[in-house]
């Protein structure tokens, strides 16, 4: 019975959706490139190049959505440089992927250690607050559970709105899911194979770094070395479960927070009867396990990892 | 215009030139974080090289940092050769580690001739078996090894500390997570006195040797290397896909699993969930700059060794972040990925010639 | 051609293109002029600079020297921007390529619409795309299913599709690379009959084939290209087959010949197959296959081949019912039906025949490298496989800087050649190759064409799986069909002749003259 009122609790809900937040933006930002036709492995990196700029751009004086613009914008240049290696260059998305993550991660540790040398415990800013929305927020459970997040939270969840629209709705995102099946018939109808992929990378990354700012700008206050920890691998993990789709990695990334909420939760009440590394776990194996569920069925874009070269068929 | 076309035949001197210019590269590269960061350029580059070569202790330090990194080098060439994407040499590398304490820290108890090669035998096995999982998930259920073996990494971590602070934790350890210590017999000597580099060197050297000639003149390697060329090819062809990928898994694990034992059996004498500075992924950086050639990742190990050591005693000489160490060597990797173009592509430029003028065809 | 006629502007001009890549020449100093109302037909063998002068055309390549002029809406010829589709489309070239360029995970409806309209459009109406494509549907006669998915299409829908696309975009000029090749001969009728029409719009159209009959019967003009030359610009009505085909080649090529097949006992045979998901499903298949005899299998693509030669190769099992060879049942992996004796030509050679990373000598031993010739004590060896390899190139005639080189280099002809040796090499039982010759030039051809016709006479079972019905007349003993996972009862090849093979390819059930 205290499981289920775990279930029933509304600050079960609300952390759910928060530790959802990051994965959500992971997420999409993921399914935009794999959409594209590219693996995007530095994912990890770019969430603490996201978290690390964010925070730092805040600490320096810029306003909270300067934060976020900035730590959009560096995702974006990371993006950029992993688009060039595995789009004109071809090279593979595997390793490219890979050292945009060692990359990314070196130089925001770099930067962080060097603009601050001497500080032993992270200085702090002044992070996003929850929405108090007059009426809204006062609602019995619903008001607590949603109603009480912060504003970027509510960009992830318009982001999924956002990202299904262009998508499904508009000529960008009928290219954007042509060339992630067949290159071939977007460079035949005069569309730029090269410009759709590096644009598709550059916004995904964008929205992966915004996963990381919200670690450290909204879910924190502060910056952590390895604060990030996986959840970039994860999101990889949950886009293959979402089947692609925005709906379902909306979905995937709930479901998933509303999991490692409860094992939260569960942790509390068995207290030291259980080490607490077998709690921590939870979340990289849920991930192996969606995996392992879908990936039999699941639909890859059939040119996810295929470079393009024009005239090259 | 600018055209990228593939190359017809590429000349070794060539290919043996790319990782050396992408190394460079990636070196010089790092004068533009070491300007950011206020130091003396120069003199950086100076500290870095007397710090990895500079005495006798410098190239000791250097080569026991470049033994885990052959072996997870040799980890993830040997699977990259077969397009087995294995990400997760750091986990293989600590459960190598657990087995070597769990089997050599007084467990058993026999002469070093028998002691040695069990703790390697062990941990090799359990690199291998912790691979196999990934594999078989990839050949039976079709789950992407990258993400497998990746968030593998962060539960074996989390189980490397479960077990230290609970069943394998050193009652003499003042408290400390951290295993009992490995018995005298079943540690690998030192090669000199007063130096820490160890037998584990030989083994790594001996290692690399080994998996050369199977890669280049084997069966197995034939298989392996048709495998990672052509996968669709190789199946028609009747080479036993899944059987070949078991075995990369297997070796590919064993080798990561041998740097955890090498690293508490030469190094440390007991294993701590901060065993590796993720050795494991830089592996992947030695392979990479290496070609994926079994030879060639010992050159690149040591040369990763040396941007460690170097940087080390840099960073603490002219106070610079220790980050820069990481830095040059993801640089290293986007370096010689980007030279690796110009092995396999020739970048053309193409200004296409007209005829001043349309023949007189127009009204 | 009266005085008025000379001066005409034409749609399009093609003018002293030339294009290398590396020491061969594709191209040399190639110019052509398309006018309105005219049907080119663009001639040549396969590999002779057809297709590469097209992708030029449609600025998937570039041209070393030389320029496209394009007639503008005015009547005056434009110079074509080089190198971007973008800039062909815009001046009214439409392309239907070999390979159709469709996206499979969209509607017939979106990949006509992609990319003609801006990208940031928001508030996306299709009812005018769909009103203009319903009118042009009903006046070209290409019907198409707009909302289905492309994948779920047919070869030929696919094809509608993609010509589709280009009138969509009010193309001028429409250039189709080899279109008959998927299509069935009465579905080639059809498909020139729309030309025809479009034409007599006002359309200038351009077609590549390498087949003399229909380049006889559909065009108006053609022109020849040989080694990536121009060797003929000729009013089709002057032309005949032997013309063209001196042109073409310009040698003679012993065509092999065929004696008489001496068919022994049943060796391969097919109980009650089923295997297979979707298009390519088999469904309860019987058929066999007689040693000493070639049988070929016709079929437009997508209708079981693809499973039929996996479950031979041993890459998929029958879901229901068996495949037996000499009575004992058909390995369920590839290199259990290598060692039982089965030849496997790929249909895909670069993607399924060769490792290209690999060299020339490893690929010719790569089916057998376990076997104690090549390897012992699980290491290679190196002497023996490249003895193998000299020999094999010696015999074979393939031509490669060596066994070291890799094999990804060699020209189509030369890895086919490859495959072929090892393959054959092993003396086989039974040889299934599929779509042998496509994309081969005629000498590479016919060297295929006559090594079947050797194994046969050696005593094996050779299944023939092929869309050129042509080669499939020219070599095989007797001809069944493929149609929708079930196999027809093969016919003697004499009493057939391609009307009767292309209806019942389109489904139309064997008449009972044929059936008995």
């Amino acid at each position: 019975m205290e499981y289920l009122d775990i279930l029933l609790n509304a600050s079960f809900w609300q952390a759910a959706i928060r530790i959802a937040t990051p994965l959500i933006f992971g997420v999409l930002g993921a399914l935009i490139c794999e959409r594209a036709g590219v693996l995007n492995l530095g994912i990890e990196g770019i969430f603490v190049v996201g978290a690390m700029s964010g925070w730092m751009a805040v600490w320096l004086g810029a306003s909270l959505w300067g934060g976020v613009a900035v730590a959009a914008g560096c995702g974006a240049l990371f993006g950029l440089v992993h688009g060039i290696l595995t789009v004109p260059l071809g090279l593979s998305q595997h390793v490219s992927g890979l050292g945009i993550t060692m990359f990314a991660t070196a130089a925001s540790y770099y930067t962080y250690r060097t603009a601050l040398p001497d500080v032993t415990s992270p200085p702090r800013i002044e992070a996003f607050k929850p929405l108090d929305i007059p009426m809204l927020s006062d609602l019995p459970f619903i008001g607590e559970a949603l109603f009480s997040q912060t504003a970027m939270t509510f960009l992830a969840l318009f982001m999924v709105l956002a990202v299904a629209f262009v998508l499904y709705r508009t000529p960008l995102g009928l290219a954007i899911r042509a060339v992630g099946d067949n290159p071939a018939a977007v460079e035949a109808q005069g569309l730029s194979v090269y410009g759709l992929r590096i644009g598709a990378i550059m916004a995904g990354s964008a929205l992966m770094a915004l996963g990381g700012a919200f670690l450290t700008m909204s879910a924190f206050d502060a910056f952590f070395f390895g604060m990030i920890n996986g959840r970039g691998w994860i999101c990889i993990a949950l886009v293959v479960f979402a089947s692609w789709r925005p709906g379902k990695a909306l979905l995937g990334a709930l479901l998933f927070g509303a999991f490692d909420a409860f094992q939260i939760r569960l942790q509390n009440e068995v207290g030291a009867a259980v080490p607490s590394q077998v709690f921590l776990m939870v979340p990289y194996v849920l991930s192996i396990i969606a995996l392992v569920l879908v990936a039999r069925k699941a639909d890859y874009p059939r040119a996810l990892l295929q470079p393009y070269f024009p005239g090259q068929r | 215009m600018i055209r990228i076309e593939p190359r017809q035949n590429v000349s070794h001197l060539y290919a043996f030139f790319v990782p050396v210019l992408a190394a460079v590269a990636a070196l010089g590269l790092a004068a533009i974080p070491l300007y950011a960061a206020g130091a003396d350029i120069s003199s950086a580059y100076v500290s870095m090289w007397k710090g990895a070569f500079g005495s006798a202790f410098a190239v000791s330090e250097l080569l026991t940092r470049a033994t885990p990194l052959i072996l997870t080098g040799l980890a993830a060439a040997v699977a990259f050769k077969a397009k087995l994407w294995n990400i997760g040499a750091e986990g293989q590398l600590y459960v190598g580690a657990l087995a070597a304490v769990a089997i050599g820290s007084g467990a058993i108890n026999a002469p070093p001739a028998i002691m040695i090669p069990l703790v390697m035998l062990s941990g090799m096995l359990a690199g291998g078996l912790l691979m196999l999982v990934p594999t078989l998930m990839k050949t039976k259920l079709g789950a992407d090894e990258v993400v497998t073996t990746l968030l593998l990494n962060f539960i074996i971590l989390l189980f490397v500390q479960m077990m230290l602070e609970g069943p394998m934790k050193d009652p003499m350890g003042m408290g400390w997570p951290q295993s009992e210590p490995m018995s005298p017999e079943a540690t690998l000597p030192k090669l000199f006195a007063r130096m820490r580099v160890h037998w584990g060197l030989i083994i790594a050297l001996g290692a690399a040797l080994l998996l050369y000639i199977i890669m280049t003149r084997s069966v197995w390697g034939f298989e392996m290397r048709a495998l990672g060329e052509n996968v669709s090819a190789a199946r028609h062809a009747g080479i036993p896909v899944t059987a070949t990928y078991i075995k990369v898994g297997l070796i590919s694990g064993a080798m990561a699993g041998l740097a955890g034992v090498s690293e508490v059996a030469g190094l440390k004498g007991y294993l701590t969930s901060d065993i590796s500075p993720g050795f494991g992924y830089s592996g992947i950086v030695v392979a990479m700059l290496a070609g994926l050639s079994p030879i060639g990742v010992i050159v690149a190990a040591v040369f990763i060794a040396a941007v460690f050591v170097g940087a080390d005693s840099m960073s603490r000489a002219m106070s610079v972040s220790n980050y820069i160490a990481d830095l040059v060597v993801a640089l290293s990797l986007l370096c010689v990925l980007i030279s690796s173009v110009f092995v396999r592509y020739k970048i053309r430029f193409i200004t296409p010639r007209l005829p001043k003028a349309a023949r007189e065809k127009e009204i | 051609m009266t005085q008025q006629e000379g001066e005409r502007t034409p749609l399009l001009s093609l003018q002293a293109i030339t294009k290398r890549f590396g020491p061969l020449i594709a191209n040399s100093d190639i110019s052509l002029d398309l006018y309105s109302g005219e049907i080119i037909a663009l001639l040549g063998e396969n590999g002779a600079g057809k297709t590469t002068l097209m992708n030029i055309l449609f600025g998937h390549y570039v041209a070393d020297e030389g320029g496209i002029w394009v007639q503008s809406s005015e009547g005056t010829l434009e110079a074509l921007e080089p190198g971007t589709p973008h800039a062909a489309l815009a001046s009214g070239i439409g392309m239907v390529h070999q390979h159709f360029t469709l996206a499979e995970n969209l509607s017939a409806l979106d990949n006509i619409l992609l990319g003609t309209e801006p990208l940031l459009k928001p508030r996306w109406s299709r009812k005018a795309a769909r009103t203009k494509l319903q009118a042009l549907m009903a006046k070209s006669g290409l019907e198409v299913d707009l909302n289905q998915q492309v994948s779920k299409l047919a070869v030929g829908e696919r094809q509608r599709v993609e010509i589709l696309k280009a009138l969509y975009r009010d193309a001028r000029i429409l250039v189709l690379d080899e279109p008959t090749a998927v299509l069935t001969p009465q579905e080639s009728e059809g498909l020139f009959k729309t030309l025809e029409l479009l034409a007599a719009n006002g359309l200038g159209i351009i077609f590549i084939s390498h087949k003399m009959a229909e380049v006889l019967s559909a065009s108006d003009r053609v022109l020849v290209l040989r080694h990536g030359e121009l060797v003929a610009d000729l009013e089709t009505s002057i032309c005949d087959r032997n013309l063209l085909a001196d042109l073409m080649v310009g040698h003679s090529v012993d065509v092999p010949t065929r004696d008489a097949a001496t068919p022994g006992p049943a060796t391969l045979m097919f109980r009650g197959v089923s295997a297979g998901t979707g298009r390519e499903a088999l469904s309860n298949v019987d058929f066999s296959l007689r040693s000493g005899e070639i049988l070929g299998l016709a079929g437009v693509s997508g209708n079981g081949q693809g499973t039929l030669s996996k479950l031979l190769s041993g890459l998929e099992q029958p879901t229901s019912g068996a495949v037996e060879l000499h009575g004992t049942p058909l390995s369920r992996n590839a290199a259990g039906v290598i060692k039982q004796g089965v030849a496997r030509i790929p249909e895909d050679r670069h993607h399924d025949g060769i490792v290209g990373a690999m060299s020339v000598a490893d690929n010719l031993v790569i089916e057998e490298i376990r076997s104690p010739a090549y390897s012992r004590f699980g290491m290679l060896r190196f002497g023996e496989i490249k003895k193998r390899a000299v020999e094999a190139i010696q015999a074979y005639d393939i031509r490669c800087p060596g066994p070291s080189a890799r094999a990804r280099l060699l020209s189509g002809g030369n890895i086919q050649k490859i495959v072929l040796a090892r393959t054959l090499d092993q003396e086989p039982q039974v040889v299934l190759a599929a779509q042998p010759s496509r994309g081969l030039d005629v000498g590479a051809t016919a060297e295929v064409h006559r090594r079947l016709i050797a194994a046969r006479d050696r005593g094996a079972a050779v299944l023939v799986i092929s869309e050129d019905l042509d080669e499939l007349l020219r070599i095989c003993d007797s001809i069944a069909v493929i149609h929708r996972g079930q196999i027809s009862a093969p016919a003697p090849t004499e009493t057939l002749d391609k009307q009767r093979l292309g209806l019942m390819m389109a489904g139309h059930p064997a008449n009972k003259e044929l059936a008995g």
